[in-house]
C-alpha cells in the first residue's frame, strides 16, 4: 500500500463544460481512489465523452476544478499545471484508450514501435531493452511475438485495440481513461478483451475511468458507476448496487433495456 | 548618404532592400537560437520551388560585392542546378565565382558538405526541401512546433527504431536527424549521413533555407551537432571497399556510376573540386570500373 492511499487520485469538483449555450456536462463531482475503476454510463449525447475529455485535459472545462495526486502524494489542480507538465503526465502517469484504435495508435509504424514509443519519449535509448519490453507487452495482450514488426493496418479490430492497450500500459500508468474500449468489436472479441482488461487492471492496480454505454462492461470491470443523462449525473454508487437496484427512473430504463438471450 | 546612394550599395543580387532586411533578421534570429526553424516570408524567385529558392534567397541576402561564390550540387560544380544558380548570381551581382573550396567565402550547396575542412570566414548555405524532421511521424505543423518547444523528441527515435526493426541497422543514410546545441532536433537537409560529423563544431557558419516551406535555420560556428542513435546501435559512417577511380582517395564520399548493363560500376569522388585537386597533386586511381559480381547474390 502506498502512502497516498488516504488521498483520492483524481478529484473533480463542479466540473462543467458548455459549448456556447449548450451544456455538455454540468456540475460533475466525484473522487477516484487509487486502484479504483469508475464507469460512466449513459446514452449517446449524455455528455460521457465530453466528461472524459475534460478529465484528461484534452478539452478545457468551462467551470469547476480537476485535481490529480502525483507520485509525490500532493494533490494538484490540473488547470494551474503548465502545459509541459500536463503533456508529460499524459504520456507517463496517464493513459488514454480511444474507442477507435486508429486514433490512439501511430498507424504508420510497426506494432513494436507503437509499444516502444512511450519508453523512448521518456528517454530510453537502448534498442534491445525497448524491443524486449515490446515483446513482453505484446505477449501480455495476447498478440503473437511474430507480429511485432507488422503494421497495425494488418491487424484486426480486436488486435488493434489490444495493441493500443499495450502501448498505453508500457509506461506503467496509474490512471487510464477508456472511451468505449469495446465499441465496434464483435461479442466474442469483446468478451476476450474484457477478460484481458479485468486481469490487467487488477494485476497492475490501475485506477480507471471507463466510459461505456454497455452495462455489461461496467458490471465486469468497475467498482463504482455514474449514470449520466443530459449532461448531469443522475445516480452514482457501487456498480453492483446501482445495477441491481436502480433508484432513478432513467437508470431503471437503462437496466431494463438490456437484452437477455 | 542619400537614399539613391544607399540603394546603389544595397540593391544588389536580385532581392530588394526590404526583403534582404527581413531575411537577415530571420538569419540573426536563427543564429541566436541554433537549430530553431525561423519562419520568413519567402519570395517568388525566377525559378521553381525545389530548385533551391531557400538557399538562393539566403545567398542573395548575405552576398557582398567582394565575396567569392562557389555553388555545388551533389558535390559537383558542373551540374545543371549548380551552373544555373552560379549564372544567376553572376548576372544579378557580378561577384567572382570559383570552384575551389578554399577560395570561396560563400558556398551554396545541395546534398553535400565539401571534403576539405572549412574555415572561420566561410559561410555554407544549404538548400533545404523539408526542414521539419518530425513531419514523417507527425504531419500537424501546430503539433510539431509544440514538440520542438517542449523538447518532446522521443518520437524521432521511433523512426530509428523502425529502421533497426526492418533492416537490422539504422538504415537512414541521408537527412539523418541530429541534435543541435543540445536543444533542437533538426533536419540537416538531404546530405548523406557521411557528412553529419562535418556539421559538428564546424568553423564555418552554416545557414539553411527552405523556400517553399518558408523556414530558415542556422548552426553558428563551433556548435555541437550530435547525430541521434541508440546506445546499442551507435551512429556509424558508411565505408567503401573501393577507392576513387580518378584520384584514388579512400576517405572521400564516393558516387557509384553504372557504366554498362553487366554490373560494372565506376566509383568516383562526389566532390569534384577535391578530386581534381588531388589529381593535380599527383594522386591517381585505377581509372577503371569494378565489376561487382556479388551484387546480385548479396543478401
Amino acid at each position: 500500500m502506498s502512502p497516498d492511499d488516504n488521498k483520492p487520485l483524481l478529484q473533480a469538483r463542479g466540473l462543467t463544460k458548455r459549448y456556447g449555450h449548450r451544456v455538455a456536462c454540468k456540475d460533475v463531482t466525484f473522487d477516484l481512489w487509487p486502484g479504483e475503476a469508475l464507469a460512466v454510463v449513459g446514452e449517446s449525447g449524455s455528455g460521457k465523452t465530453t466528461l472524459i475529455k475534460c478529465l484528461s485535459t484534452q478539452v478545457e472545462a468551462t467551470g469547476g476544478t480537476i485535481s490529480y495526486c502525483g507520485r509525490d502524494g500532493i494533490l494538484r489542480d490540473l488547470s494551474i499545471m503548465s502545459e509541459p507538465e500536463r503533456r508529460f503526465l499524459m504520456r507517463t502517469d496517464w493513459g488514454f484508450v480511444h474507442q477507435d484504435a486508429r486514433d490512439g495508435l501511430r498507424m504508420g509504424v510497426s506494432a513494436g514501435a507503437n509499444v516502444g514509443e512511450r519508453m523512448m519519449a521518456v528517454g530510453d535509448r537502448h534498442y534491445g531493452r525497448i524491443r524486449q519490453s515490446a515483446l513482453d507487452w505484446l505477449e501480455r495482450v495476447e498478440i503473437e511475438n511474430g507480429r511485432i514488426d507488422d503494421s497495425p493496418w494488418s491487424f484486426s479490430g480486436g488486435m488493434r485495440q489490444r495493441l493500443q492497450i499495450a502501448r498505453v500500459l508500457v509506461s506503467k500508468p496509474r490512471l487510464v481513461f477508456m472511451d468505449e474500449p469495446t465499441g465496434g468489436l464483435d461479442v466474442s472479441v469483446q468478451a476476450r478483451l474484457l477478460d484481458l482488461l479485468r486481469a490487467l487492471v487488477r494485476d497492475l492496480g490501475l485506477a480507471a475511468v471507463i466510459v461505456t454505454h454497455d452495462l455489461a462492461v461496467a458490471r465486469l470491470l468497475t467498482d463504482r458507476i455514474m449514470v449520466m443523462k443530459g449532461g448531469e449525473v443522475v445516480e452514482e454508487g457501487l456498480t453492483d448496487q446501482v445495477l441491481d437496484d436502480p433508484q432513478h427512473a432513467y437508470t431503471q430504463l437503462l437496466t431494463s433495456s438490456v437484452l437477455t438471450v | 548618404m542619400s537614399t539613391r546612394a544607399r540603394q546603389g550599395t544595397l540593391n544588389f543580387a536580385y532581392l530588394n532592400e526590404q526583403t534582404k532586411r527581413m531575411i537577415r533578421r530571420a538569419l540573426l534570429k536563427a543564429v541566436a537560437v541554433p537549430g530553431y526553424q525561423v519562419p520568413f516570408s519567402s519570395r517568388e524567385m525566377p525559378m521553381p520551388y525545389g530548385w533551391g529558392t531557400g538557399g538562393i534567397q539566403i545567398t542573395a541576402s548575405i552576398l557582398k560585392p567582394d565575396d567569392v561564390l562557389k555553388v555545388i550540387d551533389q558535390g559537383a560544380d558542373d551540374t545543371t542546378n549548380a551552373v544555373s544558380i552560379r549564372k544567376f548570381f553572376v548576372a544579378t551581382s557580378g561577384v567572382a565565382t570559383t570552384t575551389e573550396t578554399e577560395q570561396a567565402t560563400i558556398i551554396q550547396t545541395r546534398h553535400r558538405i565539401p571534403e576539405r575542412p572549412l574555415r572561420e570566414n566561410q559561410i555554407l548555405v544549404y538548400q533545404v526541401p523539408i526542414p521539419e524532421p518530425l513531419r514523417f511521424l507527425e504531419p500537424r505543423e501546430t503539433e510539431t512546433r509544440k514538440m520542438h518547444a517542449l523538447e518532446e523528441y522521443g518520437v524521432m527515435h521511433v523512426k530509428l527504431y523502425e529502421d533497426i526493426a526492418r533492416f537490422g541497422h539504422i538504415a537512414t543514410s541521408y537527412d539523418y536527424p541530429a541534435l543541435v546545441n543540445g536543444r533542437h532536433v533538426f533536419d540537416p537537409s538531404p546530405i548523406p549521413k557521411f557528412d553529419n560529423p562535418k556539421l559538428d563544431r564546424s568553423k564555418a557558419l552554416q545557414l539553411f533555407g527552405a523556400g517553399r516551406e518558408q523556414r530558415i535555420y542556422a548552426i553558428p560556428p563551433y556548435t555541437t551537432v550530435k547525430s541521434l542513435d541508440f546506445e546499442d546501435h551507435p551512429f556509424t559512417l558508411p565505408t567503401w571497399e573501393q577507392s576513387c577511380a580518378h584520384c584514388g582517395s579512400n576517405t572521400s564520399y564516393l558516387d557509384e556510376i553504372i557504366v554498362d548493363d553487366e554490373g560494372s560500376r565506376l566509383f568516383v569522388c562526389s566532390d569534384t573540386d577535391y578530386c581534381t585537386r588531388r589529381q593535380a597533386d599527383g594522386h591517381h586511381g585505377s581509372g577503371l570500373p569494378v565489376k561487382l559480381a556479388s551484387v546480385e547474390a548479396a543478401p
